[in-house]
């Protein structure tokens, strides 16, 4: 793997996929190991993020490696017309990797088509998001001691939540048991459910999370927003079914934990933060981890 | 019963018989015979035993490119391609669409990489009979009823 571009969670098997939650789980108990100190990440965020830009440079602080690079295209060429291809040419001879986030769908396969270093999608446009379902992948395991054989809610916006789809799609390669919990505006698309059908896999669809709470492992949060809405009346009728709160709690499993990819706004009620159950915080602090060892089995 | 052809016969060139009914037009501009200086002879809603309804274009001293060829294949899967050299049909094969088509057809969603910056279209063909292709850079479908040429 390397040297090998991350652009979509498809672009690893399920073996590759496992070697990284391996090695990460070396991260989470040794954290500090400078094996990159003779190399240069750079971050290219062309639009804002906080969690994903902070862990990447985390990450590769943790590994010694040097962090170049900007956190908005407004101080970058790209504000002047520079075209990606030749951002990402100029910025390859600076760098032994280059992680990127991007409005654009598809703007990181075209990068990892004309860079001569790796490129890591960090997100591009309503494409793809790989390191946080590999992340989610990584929280699951953890929480649960296994991959295989879960059942897995995702609650809340199924239609546009590109973190949903990647990690559907991915679970469906260890026989997971999908529980859908969405308004029916907001449904997964039919080719995510049609993935899971050719994988004669289960899923089960609901339009409230006390209909599926005490029959999960997983509940994966999602935010459901206003202006997905037509009718901004339907929204006020349904927001409510789709927000956690701590006495939805009472009947779950006992292995149950929420996750949720974050931001949070309102999805979560903030009583929800103090209870067992609660994993979101520590499911960002594995980010870190998880990109340790993608760096790591990069560059190494 | 005398056997009439429904349109008349070329010497040499090409004939794109059992175009979808409909999509002749479509078939003409996509290949740019508009522009065309020789004889072109086209018929729509022509009698046919297997489509019921059928299109006809025939071009003179014209023979088509593979990627003209897929163009075709795009518009109306059903299309024969006939060449013809001195009145005898030198090659005749049904229009086939390749397993990826490359700088042909524009991404259905505005917010691909391809509608923004210089980069050529790339898509899988993920269904042949409906005609489904999936862009290599956003992983999202162009279908047929949205198909639009670069």
């Amino acid at each position: 793997m390397k040297g090998k571009s991350l652009i979509s969670i498809n672009d690893y098997s399920k073996s590759e996929i496992l070697q990284i939650l391996d090695l990460a789980e070396g991260f989470e108990k040794q954290p500090r190991q400078p094996i990159l100190s003779d190399k240069v990440v750079s971050t290219l965020f062309f639009e804002p993020s906080t969690r994903t830009r902070l862990s990447f440079e985390s990450a590769a602080n943790q590994l010694g490696a040097r962090v170049i690079g900007f956190s908005d295209a407004g101080t970058s060429s790209a504000k002047k017309g520079e075209s990606l291809k030749d951002t990402i040419l100029t910025v390859a001879c600076y760098s032994d990797v280059i992680v990127m986030r991007h409005p654009l769908a598809g703007s990181a396969r075209w990068a990892s088509e004309v860079s001569p270093v790796p490129i890591i999608n960090a997100g591009d446009g309503a494409n793809q998001h790989p390191t946080q379902c590999l992340l989610d992948m990584y929280s699951i395991r953890k929480t649960q001691g296994k991959l295989d054989k879960l059942n897995v809610a995702f609650v809340g916006d199924l239609k546009y939540g590109r973190t949903v789809h990647s990690l559907v799609i991915a679970m469906c390669d260890f026989d997971a048991t999908f529980h859908l919990i969405s308004p029916a505006e907001l449904k997964l698309p039919s080719y995510v459910k049609q993935h899971i059908k050719d994988k004669n896999l289960e899923y089960h669809q609901y339009l409230s999370i006390e209909e599926a709470i005490n029959k999960v492992d997983i509940l994966y949060m999602t935010r459901v927003q206003r202006e997905r809405f037509a009718d901004p009346i339907e929204y006020e009728n349904v927001k409510n079914a789709y927000i956690l709160t701590k006495d939805q709690l009472k009947n779950c499993k006992d292995n149950l934990k929420v996750l949720h990819p974050l931001p949070r706004v309102n999805e979560i009620s903030e009583d929800v933060d103090d209870m067992p159950q609660a994993y979101y915080f520590q499911q960002a602090q594995n980010g870190v981890y998880v990109r340790q060892a993608l760096l790591a089995t990069i560059l190494q | 019963m005398k056997k009439e052809l429904q349109v008349s016969a070329i010497k040499n060139g090409t004939v794109i018989d059992h175009i979808t009914q409909g999509q002749v037009e479509r078939v003409l501009y996509i290949l740019n015979l508009s522009d065309y200086k020789d004889q072109i002879y086209f018929g729509a809603n022509l009698d046919s035993k297997k489509y019921g309804k059928k299109g006809i274009i025939k071009v003179s001293n014209k023979f088509f490119a593979p990627e003209e060829i897929s163009k075709i294949a795009l518009v109306s899967p059903t299309a024969t391609l006939i060449e013809i050299r001195d009145y005898e049909v030198t090659v005749k094969k049904q229009v086939e669409i390749s397993d990826e088509i490359r700088g042909l057809v524009k991404c259905v969603n505005p917010n691909c990489i391809t509608n923004h910056e210089a980069v050529p279209t790339h898509f899988e063909v993920v269904n042949k009979d409906e005609i489904v292709l999936r862009c290599r850079y956003c992983e999202k479908n162009t279908g047929k009823t949205n198909i639009e040429f670069v």
